[in-house]
């Protein structure tokens, strides 16, 4: 069984930070990182492919240095890696990002085998759209199976697969055919630490790299700038509040003083909450 | 080695790339919401939609429509009713037993059709699980722009969609349009919009629509639904009252100090992010970006500092009361009333406080 693992190296964005006066966001030197929920699908990927056979690609649309998120991919186990870069697709949409993906995805079919499976995580960090799978789903035509918890069942031989689906105020567990696209949901495995044997394939493994024309990607019109709808009309920082909390005078108040002196600004500044707390505590 | 990527141009670049609406789009007119409506219950999602989506229509001088899909003709006729009286003036329904679950393919094509019949302008969804992978497909599906998670929609100058979302880790806010594609589709996420008022006895049209897919050409099938047992997921988002904790609290056996004053309340308890990474708490009380948003009568957030992440989720609260002992925390800047102290000490004494002025008033009452 062939699974493909798409991914995306994101920026590490406990670590940006925003020009104060410019209101830029300063990249220097902010580290990158394999955005973490994609870690929850390459990890069920890899776990599917130890019980059932096969392979594991990951595939990756960025920079050329977004090699090395594919090499930290390799050494935790995958077995092959792809990059998709090229000029034409900086400024993708998330559109256009499925349709770049889904070329390269096309691509990887005919070279080493058309995946059954096709994972990402559910969301990126940077972006957070969760629209990317999505996509890639509607253009390959791949059953859709996003916020997925748990892979329950899957028969190779009668192309099958069962999943519990993470819903509005429940599970779904929701059986379809292969191939399928599959969004992993956080936390639902940790990943492994790599073997030494890992690091060492890693290391000697070339990661494929294609461009557009490689990827067979001809039609440039919908790919980067020109094939997003979207538009980034403006970035701005959040406007402050006008007002600073007011504060509580603490000085020599006990704190029994103190949670009276809090109750009583509560229940002056919103007259209803009393009431309505009054209504809940006979009503216990 | 391939040639490096040219640096994306800047944001003032992009909205340059407007141009005339292509004719076969200028027919586009309108504002329609998903009106999410699962197990025989709209999720209120729907009609905080249909409030602001009321208020993009009257600019457009356009229609509000709700579109509802599903299978018992009840529960369609229930959630037609409710979008009349919070804004719609018409409400498209499919009616089929394939529509019974949600499933991707058959909302998918039924949403789908009605768009290409109906042709609206903008298209509004709630950031659900279903309306987030609803949404993605049927926007690859009509190649038109979907923007995720927005926190402020608003008409331009030019009458187009500006939805305005958290970027960068939510450090800074963009404001996304989509000028050349038709519909202009956004997901808002269940409480970032205020619920609007309900206008009993308000009515209007319905519109129904065929699915036109036989549930053999289904490949997908929901085997079974299992719903929570412990449904916090709704009633923290749509709690009257919270109390939440955060790092300061400096132990899961404080943590306790927040659940109890909760209690007393009667309220939802919450915390911070590093909580649940920390196994504190689990992740669906999770409060901010990545977590729930908030907008209870009054918010308790003790030991929090206040991190943006953190604020855009409760900014909609209407009382944020701040206990920390750094007089310079972030959360002072956007809380009503702040107090410096030991959140540890101050939980019980405000727990007991509480618990005392109830029974008193209760006795006397
Ligand atoms: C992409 C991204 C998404 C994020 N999403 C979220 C999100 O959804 N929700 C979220 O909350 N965070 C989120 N974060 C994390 C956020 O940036 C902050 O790191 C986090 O909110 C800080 O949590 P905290 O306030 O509990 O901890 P800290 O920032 O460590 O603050 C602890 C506070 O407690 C105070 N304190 C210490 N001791 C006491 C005491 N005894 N009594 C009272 N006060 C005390 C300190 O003065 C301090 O202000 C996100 C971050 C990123 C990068």
């Amino acid at each position: 069984m062939h699974i493909v693992v798409c991914m995306k190296q994101v920026p590490d964005s406990a670590q940006i930070r925003v020009h104060p006066v410019t209101n830029t966001i300063m990249r220097q030197g902010v580290p990158t990182i394999i955005n973490p929920y994609d870690l929850f699908a390459l990890e069920e990927a890899m776990r599917l492919r130890d019980r059932f056979g096969g392979e594991v690609t990951v595939l990756t649309m960025g920079p050329p240095m977004a090699e090395d998120s594919l090499r930290k991919a390799l050494t935790f186990g995958a077995d092959r890696a792809v990059l998709l870069t090229d000029r034409f697709f900086a400024g993708s949409d998330t559109l256009a990002t499925s349709y770049a993906l889904a070329g390269a995805l096309a691509k990887i079919g005919e070279e080493f085998g058309k995946p059954s499976i096709v994972f990402t995580g559910k969301q990126t960090i940077d972006g957070d759209t969760a629209q990317v799978g999505p996509g890639i789903a509607k253009r390959l035509r791949l059953n859709q199976l996003t916020y997925v918890a748990r892979i329950a069942e899957l028969d190779l031989a009668a192309e099958e697969i069962t999943v519990e689906r993470r819903a509005e105020g429940g599970v779904q567990v929701l059986s379809t055919r292969l191939p399928v696209l599959v969004t992993m949901l956080e936390g639902t495995n940790e990943m492994r630490r790599g073997t030494l044997e890992d690091a060492f394939r890693a290391a000697r493994t070339q990661v494929v790299t294609w461009s557009a024309a490689d990827a067979g990607i001809t039609d440039l019109t919908k790919c980067g700038l020109r094939g997003s709808p979207t538009i980034v009309k403006k970035v701005f920082a959040p406007s402050a509040r006008a007002e600073k909390a007011h504060q509580i005078p603490t000085a020599d108040l006990s704190f029994e003083a103190l949670a009276e002196a809090v109750m009583g600004e509560i229940f002056a500044r919103q007259p209803a909450i009393e009431g309505d707390l009054m209504r809940f505590s006979s009503g216990q | 080695m391939a040639e490096a990527p040219k640096q994306a141009p800047a944001a003032a670049g992009r909205a340059a790339t407007k141009k005339e609406l292509p004719e076969h789009f200028k027919a586009y007119k309108h504002v329609w919401v998903v009106v999410e409506c699962e197990h025989g219950v709209v999720h209120p999602v729907s009609f905080e939609l249909l409030g602001e989506g009321r208020k993009l229509a009257d600019k457009r001088g356009a229609e509000l429509a709700g579109v509802v899909m599903g299978n018992d003709r009840a529960a369609i006729a229930a959630a037609a009713a409710a979008a009349f009286e919070y804004g719609a003036d018409l409400v498209y329904t499919i009616a089929d037993p394939a529509l019974a679950h949600y499933r991707n393919e058959a909302f998918t094509k039924g949403l789908t059709d009605l768009v290409n019949t109906y042709k609206p302008e903008i298209l509004l969804l709630g950031a659900t699980t279903l309306g987030r992978d609803l949404a993605g497909s049927v926007a690859t599906t009509l190649l038109t722009g979907l923007t995720a998670d927005c926190t402020e929609l608003a008409i331009d100058e030019e009458g187009s969609l500006a939805a305005t979302r958290p970027t960068f880790g939510g450090s800074l806010l963009c404001t996304i349009m989509t000028l050349n594609y038709r519909p202009q589709m956004a997901t808002v996420r269940p409480r970032v919009l205020a619920m609007p008022e309900r206008q009993p006895g308000r009515s209007g049209r319905i519109v129904e629509h065929p699915l036109d897919l036989a549930e053999d050409d289904i490949v997908t099938k929901v085997l079974r639904f299992v719903a929570d047992r412990d449904s916090n997921q709704a009633q923290l988002a749509y709690a009257d009252i919270v109390v939440a904790g955060g790092l300061g609290l400096r132990s899961a056996e404080n943590f306790q100090l927040v659940k109890s004053l909760a209690e007393v309340l009667g309220a939802e308890y919450g915390g911070s992010r590093p909580l649940v990474q920390k196994g504190w708490i689990a992740a669906d009380r999770q409060i901010g970006q990545t977590g729930k948003t908030i907008r209870p009568k009054l918010y308790i957030a003790a030991g929090i500092s206040g991190a943006i992440q953190h604020r855009v989720g409760v900014e909609g609260a209407d009382m944020i009361v701040a206990i920390n002992t750094d007089p310079n925390a972030q959360i002072f800047d956007f809380a009503h009333v702040g107090i410096v102290a030991d959140a540890i000490k101050l939980l019980p004494a405000l727990t007991e406080a509480f618990r005392k002025h109830l029974s008193v008033n209760r006795l006397a009452g």
